[in-house]
């Protein structure tokens, strides 16, 4: 078995490759990512970062390529299986619950009870709910608990959709455009969030934004056409001159 | 106050249609008619298990199954075998070439037991075979297509086929099932004569408090975490994976009670109308099955009883007069419930009670109101 994996990263990469009849959208991928790390991946419209981010939870198969979170390969687990194992995602567009309120879809992310029984004997105990008010508080909706999520505003169930994976308490968090649609106003509050919560994790976001990406990325991985055009703090992408020429130029 | 924290069981109002179908179905219905029309009625509620089912598999759960027949026709053929086997003893059947066997059998020239039919004997092993028969081969179905990701129209197609494909295996074999007759002539349990006006009045009350209890169980499965997953699932199941779940293991599991339930409501069928047979398991029952849940609302287990109640004596009333325009009526109504009224009779009583409710509360204290206008908690 190729068991390569460098020990002291906590995201390890691979050669991760993903066609689509024929076309490849990820193209032998390989990167790092460190304890505590927050990486931003930019890239221009269809670069292949949400697949990334797909191939990484089990969304979409990988056709080659390997994905090491800590000790555990990825790319041969099922979705909840690798959510169990520490790894958490939010969609580019809001995913959560309309039908329930805003309590029901944190509850339903408490990482418990997570089997059928375990569903039908999951107990609301004092512990559970403090944590979900605790979540509320955190993301900005603390007034709006037991207000059904579907007529939150975009950006509140943005910031819901991070309060689900934040009551998981994943070890990688990983954001898909996380202020995309927000008002000026939503976005400097999502950035303070994101400062309180990545604390302890390490994060994978994917921004458009390239304030908000200087406000908070460690280093800046840039993807063009399913590669790696280049990866570094924040200061050498943005004087790359390919970089420039692919994405920051427009 | 109502916060999630200490929400109880039921609140008030739910009790109060609770109890409100309680006195309908143990004292109302019994009182105002005679044993025919009340075993009628209890012929009907055997249909609402059947219903029930449907609520939390497709109402909360967005399976559609179109092959619910299956399950209420196994488990309703578990019980008739018994019922046959006792009915066919060697004094009763010694005009027959081969005495002992069900005469159906006989007529075929079948000159033993098959093999299958052997444990049938007992009582014991026949009440178990009705729940865990069509159990089984639910989750052998849900099994096979949920692991599979098989979802939507595709799993109401291919419940449909299985409706059809048994339907046609029960009338083909007919030496071992009875063929399109089904079970018939069936005369007592263990030695109780069952076509007795006074056991088709203790049948009708064993068959109402076990819809009853149906209910409580299902309204307390809906109301834990369980019951929230599955409208999770139904609108986001890709979400739901990624909050942890299994989300086939849930599918499977409430597509199976919803077959559980079924394969009582079938037995019970068996018991109170004394025969058993393949029309109650093919498409057209199945398809009616869903529409006693859709005019009742999918969403509200008490809305799909009184709309299996509902329809029913509609089909019994109508088909005697005009039985060529029934089936078209049947189809109008189910389009129109389907386009306007998506939530059926429960809905409609929701919109009504509703406005009636904030009248009363604007003399009340402030209570939850917000919680209530949830469209899932109101309408359970
Ligand atoms: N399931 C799929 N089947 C076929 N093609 C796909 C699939 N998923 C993604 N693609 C293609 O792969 C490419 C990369 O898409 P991806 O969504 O990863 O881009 P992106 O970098 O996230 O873009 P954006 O900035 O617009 O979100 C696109 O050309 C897309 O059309
Ligand atoms: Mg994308």
């Amino acid at each position: 078995m190729l068991d390569s994996r460098p020990s002291d990263y906590m995201l390890n990469v691979e050669g991760l490759t993903v066609s689509f009849d024929g076309f490849k959208a990820v193209d032998d991928l390989s990167f790092y990512v460190d304890e505590e790390e927050i990486r931003v991946i930019i890239g221009p419209n269809g670069a292949g970062k949400t697949t990334v981010l797909d191939l990484i939870c089990g969304r979409t198969r990988a056709s080659a390529g390997q994905v090491w979170f800590r000790d555990q390969e990825l790319t041969r687990l099922k979705e909840h299986e690798i959510v169990r194992t520490g790894v958490g995602r939010k969609f580019q567009n809001p995913t959560i619950y309309e039908d329930l309120t805003v309590f029901e879809n944190l509850e339903i992310s408490y990482p418990s009870g997570r089997t059928v029984f375990g569903a039908l004997g999951f107990k609301k105990t004092r512990a559970v709910i403090d944590r979900i008010e605790e979540i509320a508080e955190t993301i900005f909706l603390a007034d709006c608990l037991h207000h059904v999520s579907g007529a939150l505003s975009h950006g509140q169930k943005q910031w819901l959709e991070i309060g689900m994976l934040l009551i998981q308490d994943p070890a990688l968090l990983m954001l898909d455009e996380p202020v995309a649609g927000m008002s000026p106003s939503e976005r400097i509050r999502t950035a303070e969030l994101l400062q309180t919560i990545t604390r302890g994790r390490s994060v994978l976001v994917i921004e458009h934004d390239m304030a908000f990406v200087e406000n908070i990325a460690h280093r800046v991985t840039v993807l063009h056409q399913g590669r790696i055009l280049a990866e570094g703090s924040m200061d050498k992408i943005k004087s790359d001159p390919r970089v420039v020429e692919v994405y920051l130029g427009h | 106050m109502s916060s999630p924290t200490s929400r109880a069981f039921a609140t008030r109002g739910e009790i109060l249609a609770f109890a409100t179908l309680a006195v309908l179905l143990l004292a109302v219905l019994p009182a105002s008619m005679e044993i025919f029309r009340l075993n009628l009625f209890g012929k009907y509620l055997t249909y609402a298990f059947v219903a029930i089912g449907l609520v939390l598999c497709w109402g909360y759960g967005g399976i559609l199954s179109l092959g619910q027949g299956v399950f209420f026709g196994l488990g309703g053929y578990c019980l008739a075998m018994f019922l046959k086997l006792e009915a066919s003893d060697p004094e009763a059947t010694k005009i027959q070439s081969t005495p002992g066997i069900p005469d159906f059998m006989d007529w075929n020239q079948l000159t033993e037991l098959p093999w299958f039919w052997v444990p049938f004997e007992s009582l014991g092993f026949a009440l178990v075979a009705v729940v865990l028969v069509p159990t089984l081969f639910a989750g052998l179905i849900a099994f096979a297509m949920f692991k599979r990701r098989v979802g939507g129209v595709y799993f109401a197609i291919i419940t449909q086929s299985i409706a059809a494909i048994l339907t046609i295996l029960i009338i083909g074999q007919q030496g071992l099932t009875g063929g399109v007759n089904g079970i018939t002539d069936l005369r007592t349990l263990k030695g109780w004569d069952i076509r007795t006006d006074e056991a088709k009045l203790v049948l009708y009350y064993v068959n109402a408090f076990l819809l009853l209890g149906a209910l409580v169980f299902c309204h307390w499965v809906l109301g834990t975490k369980f019951g929230r997953i599955l409208v999770a699932m139904r609108t986001r199941e890709d979400r739901v994976r990624f909050s942890g779940y299994d989300v086939a293991s849930f599918k499977i599991f409430v597509f199976c009670l919803a077959a559980a339930l079924s394969a009582i409501g079938g037995a019970m069928f068996t018991l109170q109308v004394g025969f058993m047979s393949p029309s109650f398991v093919g498409i057209v029952p199945s398809i009616e099955m869903v529409i006693f849940a859709a005019v009742g609302g999918r969403l509200s287990l008490l809305g799909a009883v009184y709309g299996t109640l509902l329809v029913n004596w509609a089909k019994t009333t109508f088909s005697e007069t005009m039985p060529e325009l029934w089936l078209l009526a049947m189809g109008g109504l189910f389009i129109a419930v389907v386009l306007f009224f998506p939530n059926g009779l429960a809905g409609l009583w929701q919109s009504f009670r509703q406005p009636l409710m904030h009248a009363i509360r604007r003399h009340a204290p402030a209570g939850s109101v917000v919680a209530d206008a949830a469209p899932e908690g109101g309408t359970r």
